[in-house]
């Protein structure tokens, strides 16, 4: 595997559901070529991927339903291939081709 | 294997095809790293522990699980009906699911209880507000207006899960309380000062002394987190959509905060329900209207507890009284910094507990009866299903037909 960051973009699969569907055109799958390089400079990671959402994805205008001061809002969960986010590094986390990111909200009657 | 329709989870693919032992999943009390399996069998088991550790059930016993269709009472049906099997609870267990009857809501998450019933194999019994007062949530909306339904929602709902419960002959109903409403209930009413609710508010039995229906809450002690991972994992089916008349549940302060607490130290949650425990037992036994029966402390429900709540208010208050508490604690603040002697609206702060010219304030203790109109256990004549009637009928347009709640007949089964 090459050390150097790909030129290449990052072609992942976004899963959205619990409720956050409605925030992004009611569609749950949602097949992305993510730029591999974020804007500083550093390789595409799940911060970079959540920004990218917000500003290219989101059709709805509610931005705070899915992140607040900059992170993804707490109650919503992260799993990066079935995993939970936090065993693979948080936001910190670099994606690869053909991840597949699930965001889930909690936040919701029983 | 992944559905491509909307509402349905995808499910899973078996275990065996996936890296069996790969841990997935990190535990939000301890943050201990488990696999899928090892993960569904310690949350299970951490049920039927509190399940046993509690008494909620004897065998034979004939329970009605509250069921919206969401996550919490689908992972409730689920959970339930795998420990029920391996460990002979020998319980007859059935979905009681409520129709409020709101269009583009609850016929769609009727749809997912129905589709419940088929996968876990249990009897469904749907109870309408329609054939019990008359009335759906969609005409009281058009009448009154968007402010204060929930609270119609509410008390028809406790009542409405009663009388289906008793309609069937069942004397015990579940519900899918986790360990984050408890949390957030315990936060709220110690905002609110609310001590007969704090005493009430953790109690994982709840039951009354004129009506013989209880209620229980198996998942007391589980995470919100983990009872979502639960249902993905397991690839159950739920429905997620909020109540299109209830205030933004995505707001409400106690919520936030113990979802933030959640975010900086985990072990909150659980913490907060045992602080709350420990509350409830220092409240004095006037004040709490709770009698002691044997080994369980069973606690006296009020009427509009709403505990048995909505979608989304589910035991907290709506978006409107948090931002009203939170209004009036602001201005509270800022006429303490003026620094002059003002009474401060509502009651005057006495730092000084044992000035003997201070008497406590004595509750009023409740005393359960029965309404006049409709049979339902009550601490007032009428009771409060009653009333709201009352008002909606009263206003409703002259060419319809008048109707009252259905007066509760004593089933023998």
């Amino acid at each position: 595997m090459s050390t150097e960051p790909s030129k290449a973009d990052v072609p992942i699969v976004v899963e959205f559901t619990g409720g956050l569907e409605l925030l992004f055109s009611n569609q749950r799958k949602h097949r992305l070529s993510l730029p591999s390089i974020g804007e500083k400079g550093q390789p595409a990671n799940t911060a970079f991927l959540v920004r990218y959402l917000c500003e290219n994805v989101m059709e709805d205008k509610r931005k705070e339903m899915f992140v607040i001061d900059g992170t993804v809002r707490p109650g919503i969960l992260v799993l990066i291939n079935d995993a939970d986010w936090e065993l693979e590094g948080g936001d910190q986390y670099e994606l690869k081709k053909n991840d597949n990111i699930i965001f889930v909200s909690t936040l919701h009657g029983g | 294997m992944r559905s491509s329709k909307t509402r349905q989870a995808w499910r899973r693919p078996p275990v065996s095809f996936v890296r069996p032992h790969e841990p997935l999943i990190v535990r939000s009390k301890n943050h201990q790293k488990l696999c899928r399996t090892c993960f569904i069998n310690i949350f299970e088991t951490e049920i039927h522990n509190t399940i046993t550790a509690n008494s909620l059930f004897f065998p034979g016993e004939r329970v009605a699980i509250g069921a919206s269709g969401g996550k919490d009472s689908t992972v409730l049906a689920s959970v339930l009906k795998t420990i029920n099997e391996r460990y002979h609870y020998g319980l007859n267990l059935i979905l009681l699911s409520i129709d409020e009857g709101i269009k583009g809501y609850r016929d769609d998450s009727l749809e997912a209880v129905k589709r419940n019933a088929v996968q876990y194999d249990m009897p469904l019994e749907i109870v309408g507000y329609d054939k019990l007062y008359g009335w759906t949530m969609d005409q009281v909306v058009e009448q009154i207006g968007k402010k204060g339904n929930c609270t119609y929602c509410g008390v028809f709902r406790r009542q409405a899960l009663d009388r289906g419960a008793a309609r069937l002959g069942i004397k015990h109903v579940i519900t899918g309380h986790n360990a984050d409403d408890t949390a957030e209930t315990v936060m709220m009413n110690l905002l609110r000062g609310d001590l007969p609710r704090l005493a009430r508010a953790t109690s994982i039995v709840t039951a009354s002394a004129a009506s013989d229906i209880k209620r229980s809450k198996p998942l007391k002690y589980a995470y919100e987190k983990e009872i979502v991972y639960y249902a993905l994992h397991k690839g159950l089916d739920y429905f997620t959509t909020e109540c299109i008349y209830s205030p933004e549940a995505f707001r409400g302060s106690a919520r936030t905060l113990i979802k933030n607490l959640e975010k900086v130290r985990p072990s909150a949650i659980l913490d907060v329900v045992r602080s709350g425990e420990d509350m409830a037992r220092l409240v004095p036994e006037e004040v709490s209207g709770a009698f002691k029966s044997g080994k369980d402390i069973l606690v006296v429900e009020g009427e509009a507890e709403g505990a048995g709540g909505c979608g989304s208010a589910n035991g907290r208050t709506s978006g409107g009284e948090m931002a009203d508490m939170e209004k009036q604690l602001l201005e509270n603040e800022k006429v303490q910094e003026n620094e002059t002697e003002i009474t401060l609206k509502g009651q005057k702060h006495d730092r000084n507990c044992k000035n003997l010219n201070h008497m406590p304030r004595k509750l009023p203790k409740q005393q359960m009866g029965k309404c006049a109109r409709c049979g339902y256990l009550s601490s007032q004549d009428i009771c409060k299903a009653c009333l709201l009637l009352e008002g909606l009928n009263k206003n409703r347009p002259k060419t319809q037909i008048q109707v009252s709640v259905e007066r509760k007949t004593v089933v023998q089964r």
